[in-house]
């Protein structure tokens, strides 16, 4: 069953040291792919550290891994990168900025395998 | 026979990482490659220890190719585009700025750089209510309150509360972190708030409301509520008796403000309430700016076309317009027909219709390093990196010009001269220019 949350994205220290080894490496893709999720949310979700979720947007979606966050219930964080950009609109209401946080996603888990 | 090897230490290196800008790195160099940074912080040292991993290698249509038959190739898609980009420019220096500028007003280009999709937003606002700043000296020596909002520089900016804002030990705040109170007020909790004595958690999209509430406490209107953005108000009434009761404060923010609902808007409401707080207090407001070196662009392309993003130069003046003339924009509504993208990676940050867009066109990607654009590009110039490789001028996110140093040799080119071989170029498939592909000007 899919939830509603608001998604923020951000820097992290990994995230721009990881951004040196190249956006292929594994540490890289494993820091930009990490979904911090509230553990209460977690339970209501029925997903545990480390498994799949889907995230879904109006403009895309997304497959990354759920791992246990001091976010508060109802919102999610996830550090910038590809994952989070296919689930970005270019639409920018006239301010050149598209909504890069506070984004409202549907999460459920992912059991594609 | 054992060669001596060259050993240096290069010292009062500038970092070019993030706008913090240090300038204090010393870097040892031996036999041309660099071994150790000392004094940088993690972000900073890697930017350093890593600069020739995952280097770029010139070519044309993903074959192998010479950098001056690259720059040909560069200067044939922009001489015959009618409606190109050129976007990037933040992790690069002052006078490759300014060539930039100079390639679009020749080609009547759209001009626009990074600070599009991060501090645009704070751009607007400045336009629209003036700030009262200051340089991160005056924070140093001054500040005894500092407030961060939706802002995480112990992430983003990890030397900024060392230097300017937090520990650091000023003129008149002799004893450092006990002189300052720090407030860190955001969404969620980061290491940031580890660093502040208080964290105050908002709900999401409720800045505007907040920043409107305080300013009403600020002057003496009192709300008939009992909680706004999720905080009781009895806190945020508490937090007001703080602000007018310092002696010197200061309002960071970053992108918490400027990416999420209401925009420019979030940083209008920032500044008022700055603003009113003077009726009190000495009390200011800065923008936590810069991945590389945007802050510089913003002010190269300020002073030389007046505005600071999205630029358009295709009536052969300068047109400012977010919405109609940035990147994100001309790119959602797939409008240009070419692009030179440089130091930056524009396809690996963008939302992914704009980034389909760039992938659908002639695309040149300039950077030291392969990227998700240089992947893609139809061609590829490798560049010296700016600040490693190259030398120049970077702005601090106080709008302060530093020099940046050339510590090690690169076998490319500069920014700078890339451009400029490519400005040559189009001229000379241009012989009788000086008229510009302008559009009619409207009547009237
Ligand atoms: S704080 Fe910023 S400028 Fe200073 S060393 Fe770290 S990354 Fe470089």
């Amino acid at each position: 069953m899919a939830k509603s949350f608001i998604l923020i994205t951000g820097r992290t220290t990994k995230q721009g040291r990881t951004i040196h080894l190249g956006k292929q490496a594994k540490d890289y893709i494993d820091e930009v792919s990490a979904l911090e999720m509230n553990p209460a949310d977690m339970e209501a979700l029925q997903v545990k550290e480390g498994d799949r979720v889907r995230l879904r947007t109006d403009h895309g979606s997304s497959v990354v891994r759920c791992k246990k966050g001091t976010v508060p219930p109802g919102l999610l964080f996830i550090a910038y990168g590809q994952f989070v950009n296919a689930l970005v609109g270019p639409d920018t209401q006239g301010t050149g900025m598209p909504n890069t946080k506070g984004i409202e996603v549907e999460v459920e888990k992912d059991d594609s395998g | 026979m054992t060669v001596a090897k060259e050993m240096r230490v290069v010292k009062d290196v500038t970092c070019p990482f993030c706008g913090v800008t240090c300038d204090d790195l010393e870097v040892h160099v031996e036999d041309g490659k660099i071994r150790d940074v000392k004094n940088a912080c993690v972000l900073g040292k890697d930017t350093f220890l890593h600069h020739l991993e995952g280097l770029a290698t010139p070519r044309i249509d993903g074959k192998p190719a010479s950098i001056e038959a690259c720059i040909e190739a560069a200067a044939d898609i922009l001489a015959r585009a009618k409606y190109p980009l050129i976007y990037g420019l933040d992790s690069t220096e002052l006078h490759a700025h300014r060539k930039a500028i100079e390639l679009a007003d020749l080609i009547g280009a759209n001009i626009d750089h990074t600070s599009s999709v991060c501090h645009a937003p704070s751009l607007q606002a400045v336009q629209t209510v003036g700030i009262p700043s200051c340089t991160v000296g005056e924070v140093k020596n001054r500040a005894d309150l500092v407030i961060f909002w939706g802002a995480n520089p112990a992430e983003a900016h990890p030397r900024h509360a060392t230097r300017y804002s937090v520990t650091v030990k000023g003129m008149f705040t002799p004893q450092g972190r006990k002189d300052r109170t720090v407030i860190h007020i955001d969404v969620r909790r980061t290491p940031t708030s580890r660093m502040a004595d208080t964290f105050i958690q908002i709900k999401p999209h409720s800045d505007y409301e907040v920043f409107s509430t305080l300013t009403a406490l600020v002057n003496g209107h009192d709300l008939d509520v009992s909680e706004v953005g999720g905080v009781p108000l009895q806190e945020w009434r508490d937090l007001v008796e703080v602000m007018k009761g310092a002696k010197f404060g200061i309002l960071y923010w970053g992108m918490g403000l400027t990416m999420t609902r209401g925009k420019y808007l979030n940083v209008v409401a920032l500044l008022r309430l700055c603003q009113e707080l003077n009726r009190f207090t000495k009390f200011l407001g800065a923008p936590l700016r810069g991945h590389g070196n945007v802050v510089g662009m913003a002010q190269v392309l300020t002073w030389q076309t007046g505005f600071p993003f999205a630029v358009n130069m295709s009536r052969g003046y300068p047109r400012f317009n977010p919405g109609e003339f940035s990147v994100a924009d001309l790119l959602g509504r797939g409008e240009v027909d070419a692009a030179l993208i440089i130091a930056a990676d524009a396809i690996g940050n963008f939302p992914a219709k704009a980034a389909q867009h760039l992938k659908s066109i002639p695309l040149i990607a300039v950077d030291p390093k392969e990227s998700e654009t240089t992947k893609v590009a139809q061609v590829v110039i490798p560049a010296a990196q700016a600040a490693v490789a190259a030398e120049g001028v970077a702005y601090r996110m106080d709008h302060i010009p530093l020099p940046l140093k050339k510590v090690v040799d690169s076998p490319y080119p500069s920014d700078r001269e890339i451009l400029d071989r490519i400005i040559a170029r189009v001229l000379a498939k241009r012989p009788d220019d000086g008229a510009k592909r302008a559009a009619p000007l409207p009547r009237g």
